[in-house]
């Protein structure tokens, strides 16, 4: 068990191409860090440096207050579960789990408590005699996460463990996985493109784009108040929408519809963000006229896909509500986000 | 491609039976051959059906040798070809197993430029580099050893390649993993890339067995010792008499002993070869 400190730790590759950069994240003892971003983020890499798989061209990485740069990941005191299992096919379960400690010289007698605990953990007993092809997708998959736990490291990284399993077992594992950390307390840093497994595993999320950090903060937060249209785009599903919008006066108007809403904003183009789930279909005849291009039917939700003016919106309405022939959206003004519509970074209103 | 029609099902068993037939005809001749008196080939006519002299031919072949054709007992011939039919399939797995992991998984300057250079041996096979060759064992001192019966035949590119090949399907999370758990190259080599070879190392040992085992043109240049006789040069030494008649069943019974042991490694290591062409276990 240990804190990981990430300092201005960047990643060139040959032929400067740059594919992480000045990414600084202080992670705390017994921590569940999720790295989220789309593919090509530099997440992995990340991931792979903090391993030890990867060179680091700048900046340190330490692991219990040890700068661990030069050190191979097997002195590191860390384990990792990569995506496609990586277990050694011609092994047995129990030779699988056992292979690490082995190599670093563990007596026999503590290799077969340790596997046998790890085996009782993970529900892995009746195959400790199987080689991994006899073995399900989920079975697999423990028997990686198996690997991990029985060296007892100071770190566990998950390189999208879940990402070769189907849907349902894809949940089950990811509340074994959040389970298992709490249990042992173990620090451990996270990569998926998932936005659904990054926001219900994390301690804190970090979202990546681009080899940069968008935001670090926990998952709620994030979600309250992304820091970026890439953020507010990216956490939450359907992804919030960004209508581009003009504010006169403190007066928001989208296209040429005066809106009716209020905010302590310069006057100028602004980026609004608006939850699908905050935005409310209007009774009154007032609100934004909306145009429905298709439904989808979720049973819990039905999502209204559809365009205001130009701009394309999602909403999400209650499936039993009946829609109206015409419809006006209404939403409350504090739940309204706004970003520059320059650089797309978040703009706090003045309190009106 | 599976239909099921007759003419068609005729035709292909037609097909596969002439070519058995083709195959083993020549093994049929030599069979009976050897199971026939020297005196029955004077006519120039060959029998096609067994004589009656199988076990004293095999006898003779087997416990007196044939002393007039200057050719040592068979026993010797086919232990010197066992020596060497081994030494070179187990030195040239040895040797490209480790050039391919040097090539595969280690990073050096002129790593490709190591490959193309082992790959382009391919073209020179050992007849073509067979004078050079031999002038450089001479100056060596290996002519008539065991040594230099083998040594010179082991470098190989084709099991290098196929090495190389098998190597780069193996995924990359596996070394990562091995890494992450404490093992260093040689452990990794030992514990994890040599038993995923297994397949591949059992039907490279049965191919290059049987290349090792027909080696002819080489033994008859580097062995002037009949200590050191293989057995397949020792059957064209036996055929070769002056001024008299090869003794035809003896020369044939040799050359169907000397075809036993290929036959017996490929039977016994079928399984493993077919799987370690057909299959990769991952």
């Amino acid at each position: 068990m240990a804190a990981i400190d990430i300092k201005g730790v960047g990643k060139t590759y040959v032929g400067n191409v740059n594919a992480v950069s000045d990414i600084s994240i202080a992670i705390a003892d017994g921590e569940f860090i999720v790295l989220v971003g789309p593919s090509g983020c530099g997440k992995s890499t990340l991931l792979r440096m903090v391993a030890g798989l990867e060179t680091i061209t700048d900046g340190t990485v330490s692991i219990d207050g040890r700068v661990v740069n030069q050190i191979e990941p097997a002195e590191r005191d860390i384990a990792m579960v990569f995506q496609n299992y990586a277990l050694y096919p011609h092994m047995s379960v129990y030779d699988n789990l056992a292979y690490g400690l082995k190599n670093r010289g563990t007596p026999k007698a503590e290799i077969d408590a340790r596997v046998a605990e790890a085996a009782r953990m993970l529900e892995l007993q009746p195959y400790l005699e199987r080689k991994p092809r006899a073995l399900s997708g989920g079975q697999r998959q423990r028997v990686a996460m198996g690997r991990a736990i029985v060296r007892k490291p100071a770190a566990f990284l998950f390189d999208e463990p879940l990402s070769n399993l189907d849907a349902k077992l894809r949940v089950t594992m990811r509340g074994e996985i959040k389970q298992l950390q709490k249990r042992l307390g173990t620090t451990s840093i996270y990569v998926t493109h998932d936005q659904l497994e990054a926001m219900t595993l994390a301690d804190r999320l970090v979202v990546l784009n681009g080899g940069r950090i968008e935001q670090i903060g926990a998952p709620l937060e994030v979600y309250h108040r992304p820091a970026s249209t890439f953020v507010a785009s990216f956490i939450g599903s359907p992804a919030m929408n960004l209508v581009k919008a003009s504010v006169t006066g403190g007066e928001i108007s989208v296209g040429d519809v005066e809106t009716g809403l209020r905010a302590g904003l310069p006057n100028g183009l602004v980026i609004v963000g608006l939850r699908a789930e905050d935005l409310r279909l209007s009774d009154s005849g007032a609100g934004l006229p909306f145009n429905v291009a298709f439904v989808e039917d979720l049973g819990a939700q039905r999502l209204l896909h559809g365009y205001c003016g130009e701009q394309s919106v999602v909403v999400a309405v209650s499936p039993d509500l009946p829609l109206p022939e015409e419809i006006r959206l209404t939403i409350a003004s504090d739940r309204l986000h706004f970003f520059a519509a320059d650089t797309g970074k978040r703009i706090e209103p003045a309190s009106v | 491609m599976v239909e099921h029609r007759p003419f068609l099902k005729l035709f292909a068993h037609l097909v596969l039976i002439l070519g058995v037939v083709i195959v083993a005809f020549p093994v049929y001749v030599a069979f009976i051959a050897s199971t026939h008196k020297t005196t029955d080939f004077i006519t120039g006519v060959m029998p096609v059906l067994p004589g009656s002299d199988f076990f004293s031919t095999y006898k003779t072949v087997i416990f007196n040798g044939v002393a007039s054709s200057g050719a040592p007992p068979i026993g010797l011939m086919l232990g010197n070809s066992l020596i060497m039919a081994l030494a070179i399939s187990l030195g040239k797995i040895a040797i490209s197993i480790l050039s391919a992991y040097a090539i595969v998984y280690f990073r050096f300057p002129f790593r490709q430029l190591a490959f193309w250079i082992i790959f382009v041996t391919l073209m020179l096979p050992v007849e073509v580099r067979i004078v050079p060759t031999f002038k450089v064992v001479a100056d060596l001192g290996m002519l008539n050893s065991y040594a230099g019966l083998s040594i010179p035949l082991i470098a190989s590119a084709t099991a290098t390649f196929l090495f190389r090949q098998f190597f780069l399907t193996v995924p990359d999370e596996l070394l990562e993993a091995a890494r992450v758990d404490g093992a260093g190259p040689l452990k990794f080599f030992k514990d994890i890339l040599l038993p995923l070879s297994r397949t591949n190392i059992a039907a490279l040992f049965v191919i290059l067995f049987i290349y090792g085992w027909n080696q002819y043109l080489w033994p008859l240049i580097v062995t002037t010792d009949s200590a050191h006789y293989t057995i397949v040069m020792g059957i064209k030494r036996m055929s070769d008499v002056t001024d008299a008649e090869p003794q035809w069943n003896l020369v044939m019974a040799v050359a169907i002993l000397a075809m036993l042991p290929p036959v017996l490694v490929v039977i016994f290591m079928q399984r493993l070869f077919v799987k370690g062409l057909v299959e990769t276990e991952k």
